[in-house]
Formats: C-alpha cells, structure tokens, sequence
C-alpha cells in the first residue's frame, strides 16, 4: 500500500509536467509574475523541462498579435536561456538563434529581450560556425544602435566582444565589414559603460589586426574624437569607473597602431597648444605611449613641431606633472629615432632631431643664472638618456660646452650650478645603455672632469665643495672615469674634507661620497684614507696628557673620523684595517691613560655596530668579528668588571647599551655555526667561569657572573651582553645548558636590587622563552615562573614588596616575549598587567608597559633578532585588549582613568592606520576624554594619535567636530609648548575636512588663533601661521 | 600656456634658496622667551609664489632677508621688494600678497608697511601708496579674482 501510494504522485507528475509548464508560462506572461521564470529555468537546469517543450508552450504567445504579449513571451525565453545557455545542445541553438535574428525585425518594444536573448547565445559553447556572421549581418542591418536605451547598447557591445572572443576566424573573414558595422553601431556614444566596452573591441580590432579596409581613418574619428577624456563621474556612482579608466581604455585604442600616426600626432599637437592643464598631460602622456609602436617613418614630419610643443612645455609649465610628461614623452621620441632603421638614402632623423634640441637648449646652459638653464639641461638629459647613439652626440657637445663655461664663469654660484648639470649628464650617461665592447660617451673626457672636480673641491667656497663632491661621487662610480693618480687624489681630498673643520654638509657629503667610493677602490681607501684617520684620532685626540679636556673642535673631529671609518667599511679588507683603529680607542679609554668623553665612548660602539651590520652577508668579516673583535671586546668588559678601582667608561650602563647591539648584530649574522660557537663560549663563561677564549684573560676564575651578591652590579649587569649575544641566534640553534642559564636568569629578575641588572636577566629570559620550543616542558617552566612573580606581586610584606618592581619587570617582558609567539598565556598575562594600571604604586609603570608591548624593543625581540614574531600580533593584541581598556575606563574612578587612557593610547599609536580607521568611531569618544585629561603625557600622546587620523580620514571626526575644535582651540594656550604645537597640527589638518562641515567654523578658529601668533616661543607661532593661513585660504577663490 | 599668453619676462635670474632655520637649544626650551627677528619675518613671505612662474619670491630675489626690518617691542614691521623688472605689471599683485600674508600671520599689534625698494620701478610711487592704503587694500581684497589670485600665491604648491 505503501509502495503504490508513494509512486502514484511522481507518475502522475511526469505526466503533468507539461501542464505544469503551461500553467508556470501564462502565469509569467498573463499574470505578470517575473519569479516564474526563475522556476523554469530551474526546471530546465535539471531536465524536468527541455527548452523545445517551453518554446512549444509558448507557441499561442509568440505568436499573439498583441506585441506587449509577444515581448513577454521573448522574455521568458531570453530569461531561461540566460540561466541555461551553457547547457544548450548545437541544434537547439542554432533554431534559438534564427529565431531570435528573426524577431529583430519586429516591434520595437521586442528589442531589449531579443538583444538579451542574442547575448546569451553568443555566450554558449555550442555555437555552431557560421552564426556569428548571419547574427552580426542581422545586427548591422535590423538594427539602429544609437537609437536604443543604453542597457540594449550595451547589450549589443556585448554581443560584438562575445563573438570576437569566440569566432575571430568568421569575423575576419567578414573583412573590413566588421569594422564599418561596428564604427556605425558605436558613432555618437555617450555612457561611459558603453564607451569603455567599445573601446575595448577598438583595441581588440587593433590589437588583433582585424582588417581595417578604407576604415582607418573613420575607425579613428570616432574613438578619437573622445580625446582628451573629460569625465567627472556623479557622486555615489554605482558603477565606479573612473576617469582613468576611460583614459587609459581610450590611449590603448589611439596609440595601439602605426597606422593611426598620421591622424593622430596632428591632434596631440592641437591639445599640447591648448590652455587645458589635463589636455596637455593626457597629450603627453599618449604621445609616450604611442611612440613605442612607432618608427621614424611616422614622426618624420611632425617631429618640429611635436619638439617645439614640448620645449615650450617644459621652459614655461607651472607644474611638474607636465614637464615630467614632457620629458619622458621626449625620452620616449629619441628613442624611437634611435631604434628605427635607416636606409640608405634617407636622412639620419635622429641626427637631426638632436640638432634641433641642442641648438634650442645649448646656448642656455651658458648662462647659468638664468631661469632656463634647469629646463634646458633636463630636457638635453632626457634626449641623452634614450640610446647610447643619442648620449655620445649630446655628450660631445654638452660635456665640453659645460667644462669650458666652468672655466669661464668665476662666481661660485654660476659654477656651482654648472657643475651639478655636469652631474646630472653624468648620471643620465650612465642610464644609457652601453654597446657592446664601446667605451663611455664620457671616456675622451676623462681628465678634464677630473681637472674641474678637483678644482671645485679646493674652491673656498663650502656650497661649491659639496657639488664638487657630488660629481666626485658620480664620476668614480662610472666605470672608467676616475683611476690611477686620480683616485689617490680623490682619496686625499676626502680625507681632508673629514679632518678638518668644513660645515656640516659638506663633511656629510663627504662621508657618503666615501661610503659609496670605498667599495670600488678599496686599495686606494685602505692605503692612504685609514692611515691619515688613524694617524690624527692617534695622535691629536687620544694624544693628548689627560689633563686637560679635549677642545670642542677635537671632539667634533673625533666623532667625524670615527663616523669616517665605519662609513668606508663596505669591504672585508677596509673593515681589517677600520675595526682595530675603533678597537684602540676603546682600550685607551678603559686603560684611562685618556681622558675620553661617555658620549664619544658611545658613538665608537654605535659606529662599530655599523660596522658589523653592514659586513652582515660576508664571511670573511663575520669569521673576523666573533674570533677577535667579539672576545676582545668582552674581555675590556670583564677587566671593568672586576677591577673596582678604575672609572673605565665600559662600567657605565649607557656604555654596555651600546655594546649589546654589537654583540647581537654579529650573533645574528648569517654564519650560525660562527655565531652558536661563540654563544656556547660566553655561556660557559657566565655559568662555570671559563675565561679561557678570552685574550689576556687576567680575570679571577671560576666566579660566577650571574650571582647577585651587594656590591657586584657591575659584574651581574655584563648580563646584557650575555642577552645580545644568546637572544639574537636563529630560532632553531641549540644551547647548551639552557635550562641552568633560565634558572639563573630567573633567580636574577627577581632578587637582584640593581635596575639595570634585573632588567637586562628579564630581557634575556624573555628572548629566551620567546624560542623555546612548545611542549611540557615550557609549560611547566612558566607555570613555575609565573607562580613566582604572583607571589611576589601580592605578597603583603613588606620584605617582598620591595621586589614588587622587579616582578613587575619581569612579568611584563614575558608578557612581550609570549604575546609576539601568540602563546596562550599571554591572554592571562596581559589580563594581569590591565588589573595593575589600578594599583597606587605600579599603576603608572604598567601604563608605560603598554608601549612596550606594542613598539619592537632595539636590543631583543625583533626581527633583526630573529624572535618569533607572528603577523599583525599588534592588531590581534588591540582587538583583545581595547574594550577591556575601555570597560576598565568607563568603570573606574576619575582619579584612576588617566591609566587607561594612557594605555589605550600607546596602543593606538602604533597600529597601522588601516586598522586605526576601522576601529576609530568606537574609541572617538574615550580619545576626546584624553584631549581634556588633566595629565599633560595623555594629552601629548592622544594628540599625536588624532593627528594622522585628522590627515587621513578626517570624515570620521565630522559628527564630533564642535567638541573637537573647542578642545584644540583650548589647548593651544597650553603651558606645555608640545601640547601647544601638536593641538595647532591638529587644527590645521581639520582644514581638510569638506568645506560645507567646515566653513561653520571658519570665523570662530581664525579670532582665536590670532592669539597664538604672539606665543613666545617660535616654534609654536611657526605652526600657528601655517594653520591660520589654512583657515583663511577656505572657502575663498582660487584654494 | 598658450601661444598667445606669452610671459613678461621669460628667462628671469635666479637666486639660491637659503636653507631651512637652525633650530637652537633656546628654541627648545619652554621658558625662554624667543622675539620676533627679521629671519622669521623672512621666512614668512620667502615661500610666497610668484603670480607668473613656478618660483618662490626669494629665487626670484624679489624679496631678501635684509631688506625686512621688524622691531618686536614697538611692534613694526617694515618689508622692500624688489620687481624682476622695472616695469612689472604685477608689481601691485606681489606686494599685495605680502601684505596680506603678514596681516594673516603677525599679531594684530604690529603695523605692517610694504614697499617697493627705491628706485627698482618705473611707478613706485603709486605702488606703494595704493599698498599703504587700508581701505584700498580692503577693496581690492573684496574683488574676488583678486583675492583668488592673492590666495594661489599664498597656497602651499602641491
């Protein structure tokens, strides 16, 4: 019973499918449901209906001869087979199709579902071959486009891009047939959807060489005469195009073919003459891209004037958009001249393209006060950079032109700018390319170069000297220009740029030019540079008695030549010879035989630190670093250490701060081998006492470094070194003893009374943890630590409170070390440290913690470390913890919000700012709190928060602009000048807000910035002048 | 430009830029009362635009550092410029952008006098009567191309 009961009702709908059909069909079409067709072309997608059975259902309407009902009918059917097209068999499309080319002929308000119907069809895999012609012939000839709504001319470019994807055969068999079809079907577009869709079958019958015929020119018109694009798209367009859409869509088409140059090069000329800023850059812009296609056959005739729109262009242009276009467009000229291939009997057009150019731009370059003399040598530069041919005929006349002007011109001034054009062609002769086995267009003038850099550079004058060392630069990095006696020479003259006393911009200058030259002439750098610089920072500052401090002159010197040596280390060798020199001087000071300054102790480590990161990829000097400079360098420390009564520099803390990133740029390095020996060594040297890889090692053995006692800070705080150098290796590197060194490191963070000390022990411990391997083992190891610090943070003793800084420390670089593996403790942690903003004696230190947390820490902990760092931790971290933050402030008494506040806006100012402006409008109203928060360090931080939002996407601000702007307006007569400077930045970005929420304000910000105008202090009525002079310019003419 | 509009003076001298203000330790420190110099007055109408070339004043030396005179304490300020050429038509418009800068960046207090440096134009005279006439420099300010042009040469170049 069952059975048959069940079976009944599909037998019965298999027979009733054909009246479902029906009745789904007169729905749609007599009851004007639009949903039915979806029903049917679902019915169709599955096989319960065939496409042959809804055509014969709608055979009565079809053929109605009500035309309203005849269309309805075409739209059920073009609605189905737009969801079914895919599926259709050869046969079924081939009827669908005649049908369809058929019904074009009938009443106009049948188009739009027939040219839908036809677009679908044209989709369909199935097609069979000879469609495409008989559908574009009735297309072409049934068909008005122009005189149809802008979805049915859409309909019929899309029918044209169908088939040219599908049957570009059959279309080119058509020959220029096609063309003429689709000119007429395109000639008077107006959407810019349609035009870009047409502009792409342009540039399809172009690029694919469809058959122009007698159409080029027509072909041209009609896409040519929507040059240049001038589109302002609707606010809230739907559609998003842009006007760069539609001029690059429109450049491909124009600059796609040789062919169209002749029409073409007339036109850009006419928009190059016109007023139109945009015209003239679009001009430009195209005149590049179509010169890349064309030969000399094509510019021939128009190259006069193309060049005389262009020079005018870029001598008179108030804007360097148009004279960059200019000069890439003539760059783009000259190379296309350079490229074509002469025959015999035509005329070198390059040859005379140039001429033309020099004889334009050469007589200004003799008059290098004037205006032109700029525009003249970019535009000689740009020819000269396009070819090798174009370099050495502009360089032979130009280079010599120069030289003999140089020597003409006494001034330093007109010196001065001829010699940095000079620079400027020697760097545009390096761009072009050298032929092969050729020399530089610069060889023959070798030695005159030479002749007028020296002579600049013995010049009195320091604004000629820095140009002099420019050219230098440029001249000794062109391969064959500068050798022999000429480096020596070179080398020399920056060896006295460095000794003595010139401005600061000079001896900058030449520390660069140093930098780049010495990796090139190594020789020359190693035999005469390093003995001059250790010779005078031998004898003039370390020679001194002792007695007497070193004048200021000297220390600037020793800073200069200190800068010097680690600027010229580019090379294994140089660095050989540089290190030692740094090395010595850091001994002398230890040695206290010289009376050495901290600061300049200092920058010796920091310049040793440069040394070492930029020998970072090469062996040899990695190998050098951990066998000699590493040892001897910790060797120092340990004798500071330990011998009680000396004042060596190496005891201070900022001292051993500046050693750390030595030690962790040489561990990092690529060598692990190198750099894990060396780790093994010093570890052994802190947990068992073993001195022996140590130079003169002459320090008492066996101690133990890291045993806190009360007076041995200075030994307990070599830890730091110990974390630079064990922190920095690669995650997977092995350490022997590991766990021991934890042990200790722990027992240090938390007892040790020495600040520097039990910072540095939690440093390392964090470095450390943030590598270890996941598993039990590191789980026990921080359920342990942790229970320790919780002891010591809630103890109420007061024996232990007196830890409580210490514990705190540690908890919060742990915190730092888990939270960047993204470790599931730190969740808790970080929970730990929001519930210590409140506590009266940690409060503000857990505050500051949070910028620690966010900022990447310069000695550990970072990437150059090779700590595990995840992706966007920052964001992860901000997501978690800002409305934990907020809900702390919100429910907290007034006296504690400032804590949160504080926290929340370290975090804010180091998110990136994608982040920031997705999740601005929720913290708005807590970041206007920090504005008036009495405490001056929130109010400083949550200005510099807004400030770059305020530049950015000022439209967030709109809704609280009235509170904002009295709050700014305020502060700017803040006690702290910061706090003055930062509001008056932050009133000067509101100025870009949209001018109707902003003008309100206009009158009321301009009275009250007068006032700040008289601060006392410059630096603020600087930014109170720019702000106010912002304010003035809205609304008015001409913004 | 068009063919048509050709500039006055085409290829006009140009001068060095001088370098941004050192800053000193004084500037730093909150309490130091730093005075009005003539370096910032400088600095105030260096940047201003040329109406017809994509130069500054100062490259065009129209204005220089010791033809500015400011006395903080009785609060007068005293600027010469000097016209690229003795006829220059847009004389007028250049000291009139000066003008109108410092009104829109000194305090109230000081009195502002803009003049042409003697004997550099051919009607100095007029220029500088019309410069220091409030009301017609009120008038001309309410004359929107005017104060269109004025404003492009006030606007940061972009």
């Amino acid at each position: 019973m069952c059975d048959l009961r069940s079976k009944a009702p599909r037998m019965h709908a298999m027979a009733g499918d054909g009246l479902e059909l029906l009745s789904l069909v007169e729905e749609f079409v007599v009851g004007q449901q639009d949903s039915k067709a979806e029903d049917i072309a679902t019915g169709v997608t599955t096989g319960q209906f065939t496409i042959l059975k809804l055509v014969e259902g709608l055979g009565s309407v079809l053929t109605s001869c009500e035309p309203r009902t005849r269309g309805r009918g075409v739209q059920l059917l073009s609605s189905v087979i737009q969801q079914c097209y895919a599926n259709l068999q050869e046969q079924e499309v081939q009827v669908l199709t005649k049908f369809y080319e058929n019904r074009l002929k009938d009443h106009y308000i049948i188009t739009p579902h027939v040219l839908q119907g036809l677009k679908s069809l044209t989709m369909s895999p199935a097609l069979p071959s000879g469609l495409a012609v008989s559908i574009l012939g009735s297309l072409f000839q049934d068909i008005h486009v122009q005189s149809l709504m802008q979805a049915e001319r859409f309909c019929v470019y899309s029918i044209l891009l169908n088939l040219m994807g599908s049957c570009e055969g059959e279309l080119k068999g058509l020959g220029a047939n096609f063309v003429f079809g689709f000119i007429q079907a395109m000639d008077g577009e107006k959407d810019p959807r349609n035009l870009l869709l047409s502009f792409q079958i342009a540039q399809n019958i172009i690029n694919r060489k469809y058959e122009l015929g007698t159409f080029t020119e027509e072909l041209f018109e009609v896409t040519s005469c929507y040059f240049p694009i001038d589109f302002n798209p609707p606010p809230n367009d739907p559609h998003g195009i842009t006007q760069k859409d539609l001029v690059l869509s429109l450049r491909a088409v124009l600059s796609g073919t040789p062919q169209f140059a002749e029409f073409l090069l007339p036109l850009l000329i006419e928009k190059l003459d016109s007023d139109i800023q945009s015209a003239k850059l679009d001009a430009l812009q195209t005149l590049t891209a179509c010169v890349a296609s064309y030969g000399h056959k094509e510019l021939k005739e128009f190259l006069p004037s193309l060049w005389s729109s262009i020079r005018r262009e870029v001598f008179q242009t108030a804007s360097e958009k148009v004279e960059s276009a200019g000069l890439s467009a003539l760059h783009g000229l000259t190379a296309c001249l350079s490229r074509s291939v002469l025959t015999c009997d035509s005329e070198d057009s390059l040859e005379t393209f140039l001429n033309l150019i020099v004889k334009d731009c050469q007589h200004h370059l003799c008059e290098p006060d004037l205006k032109l003399v700029w525009p003249s040598a970019k535009l000689l530069q740009a020819a000269a950079s396009s070819s090798f041919r174009a370099s050495c005929k502009i360089s032979r006349v130009v280079v010599p032109l120069l030289l003999e002007q140089y020597n003409h011109h006494v001034q330093s001034t007109q010196r001065r700018t001829l010699l940095e054009v000079l620079q400027k062609f020697i760097h545009s002769a390096k761009r072009s390319p050298v032929e092969e086995g050729g020399e530089s267009s610069l060889a023959e003038y070798r030695q005159s170069l030479c002749s007028v850099v020296f002579c600049a550079l013995s010049d009195s004058s320091s604004a000629l000297q820095t140009s002099g060392l420019r050219t230098l630069m440029a001249i000794g990095n062109h391969p064959g220009l500068l050798f022999g006696t000429d480096i020596e020479l070179a080398v020399d003259h920056l060896s006295k740029f460095i000794l003595e006393d010139v401005d600061n911009e000079t001896s900058l200058v030449a520390m660069e030019a140093s930098g780049s030259l010495a990796c090139l002439h190594t020789t020359a750098f190693c035999s005469r540079m390093v003995p001059a610089l250790k010779e005078k920072i031998l004898s003039d500052c370390l020679g001194g008695s002792g007695e007497t401090p070193p004048a200021k002159s000297q220390q600037a010197l020793f800073l200069r030549i200190v800068r010097a040596l680690a600027a010229i280390s580019t090379h294994p060798n140089l660095v050989r010879e540089t290190v030692p020199i740094l090395l010595q001087v850091l001994s002398a000071s230890h040695t206290g035989n010289v009376q050495i300054r901290q600061e300049d102790v200092i920058s010796v480590c920091q310049n040793l630190q440069c040394i070492v990161e930029l020998a970072q990829g090469s062996e040899e000097s990695a190998c050098y670093f951990h066998e000699t400079v590493i040892p001897y360098v910790l060797g120092l420390s340990l004798q500071a250490a330990f011998h009680k009564r000396t004042l060596s520099p190496l005891r201070e803390e900022k001292v051993l701060s500046a050693l750390v990133p030595v030690f962790s740029a040489a561990s990092g390095c690529s060598q692990h081998m190198l750099a894990a020996q060396t780790a093994s060594q010093i570890l052994m040297l802190f947990l068992v006492g073993d001195a022996t890889f140590l130079p003169e090692n002459n320090v008492p053995q066996n101690v133990n470094l890291l045993k806190s006692h009360s007076d041995n800070s200075a030994q307990t705080q070599l830890v730091c070194l110990l974390m630079g150098c064990v922190c920095s290796l690669p995650i997977n590197a092995e350490l022997p003893m590991l766990d021991q060194l934890l042990t200790e490191l722990e027992e240090l963070s938390c007892t040790c009374l020495h600040p520097f000390t039990y910072t540095s022990a939690a440093k390392c411990f964090a470095g450390l943890v943030n590598k270890y391997p996941s598993g039990q083992k590191l789980d026990q190891l921080l359920e342990n630590t942790l229970t320790r610090i919780d002891t010591i943070l809630t103890s109420t003793e007061p024996s232990s409170s007196s830890n409580q800084k210490q514990a705190f420390t540690f908890l919060l670089w742990l915190t730092k070390a888990l939270l960047l593996r993204y470790h599931p403790l730190s969740a808790p942690l970080t929970d730990k440290l929001l519930c210590l903003l409140v506590d009266p004696s940690l409060g503000t230190l857990a505050a500051d913690g949070f910028a620690l947390l966010m900022n990447d820490p310069p000695d550990v902990l970072n990437k150059a470390c090779h700590a595990d760092v995840r992706m966007m931790y920052r964001q992860r971290f901000f997501t978690e913890t800002a409305p934990k933050l907020v809900q702390g402030f919100n429910s907290s008494p007034k006296e504690m919000k400032s804590s949160y506040l504080k926290a929340l806006s370290h975090i804010l100012n180091c998110l990136p700012k994608q982040v920031l402006i997705s999740e601005l409008p929720a913290l708005l109203p807590l970041l206007l709190e920090g504005v008036s928060c009495p405490d001056s360090e929130v109010q400083l931080s949550t200005l510099s928060c807004l400030h770059p939002l305020l530049l950015d996407i000022p439209q967030v601000l709109t809704l609280h602009l009235e509170t904002l702007i009295t709050k700014l307006l305020g502060l700017t007569s803040s006690a702290a000048m910061k706090i003055r400077i930062m509001s008056l930045r932050c009133l000067h970005a509101l100025t870009q807000l949209p001018l109707h929420v902003i003008l309100p304000f206009r009158s009321r910000t301009l009275r009250a910035l007068a006032v700040p105008l008289d601060d006392k202090k410059r630096l603020v009525r600087k930014e109170a002048v720019l702000a106010r002079g912002e304010w003035f310019l809205l609304g008015g003419p001409g913004k | 430009m068009a063919e048509g509009t050709r500039l006055e003076n085409v290829n006009p001298l140009i001068y060095q830029r001088s370098g941004e203000r050192q800053l000193t330790a004084e500037d730093e420190d909150e309490d130091f009362v730093d005075p009005i110099d003539d370096r910032e007055i400088f600095d105030l109408i260096r940047s201003i635009n040329d109406p017809e070339h994509p130069l500054s004043l100062e490259e065009l030396n129209v204005v220089e550092q010791m033809r500015v005179h400011v006395n903080d304490n009785e609060s007068t300020v005293s600027v010469e410029f000097t016209p690229t050429i003795p006829h220059c038509s847009m004389a007028t418009l250049i000291g009139l952008s000066i003008k109108v800068k410092l009104l829109r960046s000194l305090p109230e207090r000081f009195k502002i006098d803009v003049h042409i440096s003697p004997g550099t134009h051919a009607s100095e005279q007029a220029v500088n009567k019309q410069l220091a006439d409030k009301e017609r420099v009120a008038a001309a300010l309410e004359n929107t191309h005017l104060l269109e042009v004025v404003n492009q040469c006030l606007s940061a170049r972009v």
